[in-house]
């Protein structure tokens, strides 16, 4: 197979980000120049997120057996890189006095994106494997970054190694999964694997299909942290520098979801009851135990971890309802949550960046004590991120809510919806009570935020953020449309 | 338009007077009179325009079209008797707050405008989206009010009533979607517009369960037993101005929404669920009565009062004949009204003496004697004086729900009775007897202001005026109730055929 010039253009934002990572390691290499790396960096995630925007209205093609290059994968490469870039911007301040070599975080956090870029435009087992290896490999070292520092409050070595081992052998199990369905049916692309079943080609038989559906989601379920995977989430978390934290529960999650998504509509797995099952069981279980675990925490980071949990669960309801529902609704919603679930982590954790630097994290409950006082305008972004995370009205939380609803009730997933209220009623919990603690009076005048010129640019991402939750929240209309047209090609 | 304007005049008047508090700590208050006068003075202008059973005012926007939601808000009778009520406690509200609220009041009049704004969405929404959209946005205003100049055990009172609320408000949301998507199956296209949602149909199993969804969810905030115990919690660490807007605004919106949605949707189930709703009404009636009476502490005394008297509103609703519906509605203003008055005192006596406990106070009348005639007076109201307003709307729901259910009007008569026992008692307790002041500090203890006396007698005045000519009201909601009962007449008729 040959690679022509026609193959490449879809491919740009892909060559654009591997560009960037590149570029970034040529600077470092001449001079070791912490604000330039970081520049590049923004300026070329910058430049993929609006080529691949650009792209959207005409690109719709498979590139090589590998890829697909539609409006779908090109919608996630624009939330990805742009989130990318985010999470660089936020990182500038907070790493900025980190007694150590600086300038690979960023190459790091570029290579990550380029196995996100990868994840989300993957029909194929092997690009999902490439790109989600790209991805975890960088983050890895992303977790570990500030290692060698001193004073590093946290534990940064344990949840890398925590992370690193785990998420290995949950690779092995997806591996195992993808090497039992080519088995069955003698492609590594995203495949139906029923019709083998009900047809003449029997394969190795149903209960084979199953084992390997099963396998390869319980993979999936452990990046994506579903309960009963979760028990990494927390502890990695915390022990990552919070901008790395953002990485892993934004793009992190997102790619794995798309990939999920594609997988799960491409192989028909839903005709199998008991993959609905365990899906719904999944489902259940990460509501439930994401909240019930978060009423526990006091560290902001772990009540998040927890909280995601839950998110990812949530997410799951509409995946299934896919099943059962005529039309694209249910991938709407999943797409619709998705981004809305990236706004409000990002925000959230953006606000537990800005407050923290590599040297002091901010991640007790009780630092925000009195936020809401000292610097009104990082607790009111905040409040309105995790009253999004709540869905209360007003915000993109809302919106994306109500769609879950709306995708449940059609498929009339009654269980999963009593599942999803009794978890959102925990939820307001926990949330609140961060909400609270900034609200109180504060118990010493110092304000929290650092030094000005470095965070400015911090502070403009997080209100760009709050701006697009409100935006969302309350005029959703023409992200809506853009995504029920996206998503009638999945 | 107007009715935009009503709502975003609210929403703007808030975030400017948080923004005003950097240039002078006394510009919110002003600021946020202002904006709820002149809310006022708009309404008015609605009033006498267009028959009262007709929309006066309506505005219908797309908003979300993908799943067929616009931006739908309409006025007729009885959405304006309730907005007026509205911007009228607004105003009572803000003069409690006057004086008793010194700490970041820039950001305390945001929340109280905001939750107003809620309010009158509510009030006013036909899309049902949007009717959910606003019912959410009033909790958190209010959640800050009472969490931020609340009293020792805010946080708890604050996330249990934002709990129960947002929880139950689910349930409804869920209904809505059940709702809007039989109308999808039946009629091919999305839509959350009230008017064409009355129009589906259900199997009667169905049609059950999504109305329990609404009716839940109304029930919490009208409260009735048995989800009625955040509101004394909510009620007694509130500011007063937070209980003004609770007690006076914030539990019509539940009975506005059983009249409006829960019965006119559904009205095959609501006339056969009828019986078990006028129970948990007379239940209501006679168990919080019951509580009241048992209580120290004056502000949860009279937010048990409260879920007592809006157990007539909810008998009035289910026994769904014109004289009930009048009554409930006219309950729901005199309520209003009398509430309001009697957690300002409760509030005002709190911010004088520093206690809320009754057994500490006693003999108050000849210190502060305009403030015990205040008292007497709203009390007296509060039992239901003939002569007031609370009389005619308890009176007329009593007769309208005898029409429907014989015992249950019966038993719920006699917490007409207990009323004037526990009304009598609080009077008794807290302004006659011995004075003591060693259980207390009286150095604050002064009687009423002139201001204070300003908004209580209008409070009086509206009183007087719903007891002795009830009809200027009764005309304005009356053409919106024969409209509701004539709709549901059909499914009456045939929900009473089965039961015989």
């Amino acid at each position: 197979m040959t690679m022509t010039l026609s193959d490449l253009l879809p491919l740009m934002p892909l060559l654009l980000v591997t560009g960037t990572a590149v570029l970034a390691m040529i600077v470092v290499g001449i001079q070791r120049h912490y604000t330039l790396t970081v520049v590049v960096t923004i300026t070329g995630l910058l430049i993929a997120t609006i080529v691949a925007a650009m792209m959207m209205s005409f690109t719709n093609q498979q590139v090589t057996p590998l890829l697909v290059i539609d409006q779908y994968s090109l919608f996630f490469t624009v939330i990805t890189c742009a989130s990318a870039m985010f999470i660089a911007i936020l990182s500038y301040p907070y790493l900025q006095n980190l007694q150590d070599q600086r300038e690979e975080y960023y190459l790091l956090l570029g290579v990550a994106t380029i196995g996100a870029v990868v994840m989300v435009s993957s029909n194929h087992f092997v690009s999902t494997i490439l790109g989600l290896e790209t991805l975890s490999m960088s983050l890895y070292g992303m977790v570990a970054y500030p290692v060698h520092v001193k004073d590093s409050a946290k534990f940064p070595l344990e949840a890398s190694v925590k992370y690193l081992v785990l998420s290995a052998a949950a690779s092995g199990f997806m591996l195992f999964g993808m090497a039992l369905v080519y088995a069955q049916t003698g492609t590594l692309a995203f495949s139906s694997v029923v019709e083998l079943v009900n047809g003449e080609t029997a394969g190795l038989g149903a209960g084979f299909s199953i084992v390997a559906l099963l396998m390869i989601i319980a993979g999936m379920a452990f990046k994506l942290s579903l309960a009963p995977f979760h028990m990494w989430t927390p502890d990695v978390y915390e022990g990552s520098p919070i901008p790395a934290t953002t990485y892993l529960a934004t793009i992190g999650k997102a790619g794995m979801f798309v990939v999920l998504l594609r997988f799960i509509e491409a192989s028909d797995a839903l005709e199998f009851e008991g993959v609905v099952l365990v899906l719904s069981l999944l489902a259940a279980a990460s509501i439930l135990a994401g909240n019930l675990l978060a009423l526990l925490q006091e560290n902001i980071k772990r009540i998040l971890a927890y909280s995601s949990i839950a998110h990812m669960g949530y997410v799951l309801i509409a995946i299934i309802a896919s099943f059962y529902v005529e039309g694209s609704i249910s991938i709407e919603a999943v797409t619709f949550y998705l981004l809305a679930y990236m706004i409000m982590s990002l925000g959230a954790f953006g606000v537990a960046s800005v407050i923290s630097s590599s040297e002091s994290e901010r991640d007790h409950i009780d630092d925000y004590t009195g936020l809401f006082w000292r610097s009104p305008w990082l607790a009111l972004v905040f409040t309105g991120m995790l009253l999004s995370l709540a869905g209360i009205p007003l915000t993109v939380g809302f919106i994306g809510k109500f769609y879950l609803f709306f995708a449940g009730v059609e498929a009339a997933l009654w269980v999963l919806l009593a599942a999803l209220i009794i978890g959102s009623g925990i939820g307001l919990y926990y949330y609140l009570r961060i909400v609270y603690r900034m609200v109180l009076k504060a118990d010493d005048a110092t304000t929290l935020t650092s030094d000005g010129a470095a965070s400015l640019s911090a502070y403009g991402v997080l209100a760009v953020l709050f701006v697009l939750l409100l935006i969302l929240g309350v005029y959703p209309a023409p992200v809506m449309n853009l995504i029920e047209v996206i998503s009638a090609t999945i | 338009m107007i009715l935009v304007i009503l709502i975003a005049l609210l929403f703007a008047g808030g975030v400017l007077a948080w923004m005003s508090e950097r240039v002078n700590p006394n510009l919110p208050r002003s600021i946020a009179l202002a904006t709820v006068l002149l809310d006022l003075l708009i309404m008015l202008t609605l009033l006498g325009s267009g028959d009262s059973g007709q929309w006066i005012a309506s505005l219908e926007a797309s908003w979300i079209p993908r799943f067929g939601i616009s931006f739908y808000l309409a006025v007729d009778g009885l959405s304006l008797l309730l907005i007026l009520l509205t911007a009228f406690l607004g105003i009572i509200a803000i003069g409690s707050a006057w004086d008793e609220i010194t700490e970041r009041a820039g950001f305390f009049y945001f929340n109280l405008l905001w939750t107003l704004a809620g309010v009158v969405g509510v009030f006013t929404a036909l899309d049902l989206f949007l009717f959910f959209f606003f019912w959410e946005v009033m909790l958190i205003p209010m959640y800050f009010i009472i969490a931020i100049w609340g009293h020792e055990n805010k946080n708890y009172a604050a996330m249990k009533f934002f709990i129960f609320t947002q929880v139950t408000g689910m349930l409804m949301l869920v209904s809505i979607l059940v709702l809007a998507y039989f109308h999808y199956v039946q009629a091919g296209v999305f839509s959350f517009n009230y008017h064409d949602l009355l129009n589906v149909s259900f199997t009667s199993r169905v049609e059950m369960w999504v109305m329990l969804g609404f009716f839940i969810a109304f029930a919490t905030k009208l409260p009735s037993v048995p989800i009625h115990s955040w509101l004394p919690d909510a009620h007694s660490q509130a500011p007063t101005a937070g209980s003004v807007i609770l007690a006076g605004i914030l539990l019509k919106t539940g009975a506005y929404g059983l009249i409006r949605f829960a019965v006119p949707l559904f009205p095959a189930a609501s006339m056969e669920f009828a019986p078990i709703a006028m129970t948990l009404a007379a239940i209501s009636i006679l168990y919080c009565a019951k509580v009241a009476f048992a209580q120290h502490d004056i502000k949860r005394l009279i937010a048990y009062t409260s879920v007592s008297h809006m157990g007539f509103v909810t008998l009035g609703v289910y026994a769904w004949n014109e004289q009930a519906l009048q009554g409930a509605v006219m309950t729901m203003l005199a309520h209003g009204l009398s509430a309001a008055a009697l957690f300002m005192l409760a509030g005002g006596l709190q911010h004088r003496i520093h206690t809320r406990s009754m057994p500490d106070m006693g003999g108050f009348w000849a210190k502060v004697p305009r403030m015990a005639i205040v008292a007497l007076f709203f009390s007296v109201a509060a039992l239901g004086m003939p002569g007031l307003g609370n009389f005619i709307g308890e009176f007329l729901a009593l007769l309208g729900a005898f029409q429907a259910n014989i015992w249950l009007t019966v038993v719920s008569a006699f917490g007409l009775i207990f009323a004037s026992v526990y009304s009598l008692w609080v009077i008794q307790k807290v302004f006659q007897g011995e004075y003591n002041s060693s259980k207390f500090d009286d150095s604050h203890l002064s009687d009423l202001s002139r201001r204070e006396m300003l908004y209580f007698g209008a409070m009086m005045i509206g009183l007087v005026w719903m007891g002795m000519y009830p009809q200027s009201f009764l005309d304005l909601s009356a053409g919106t109730l024969s409209g509701l009962l004539s709709a549901t007449a059909d499914a009456a008729v045939a929900v009473a055929e089965v039961a015989q």
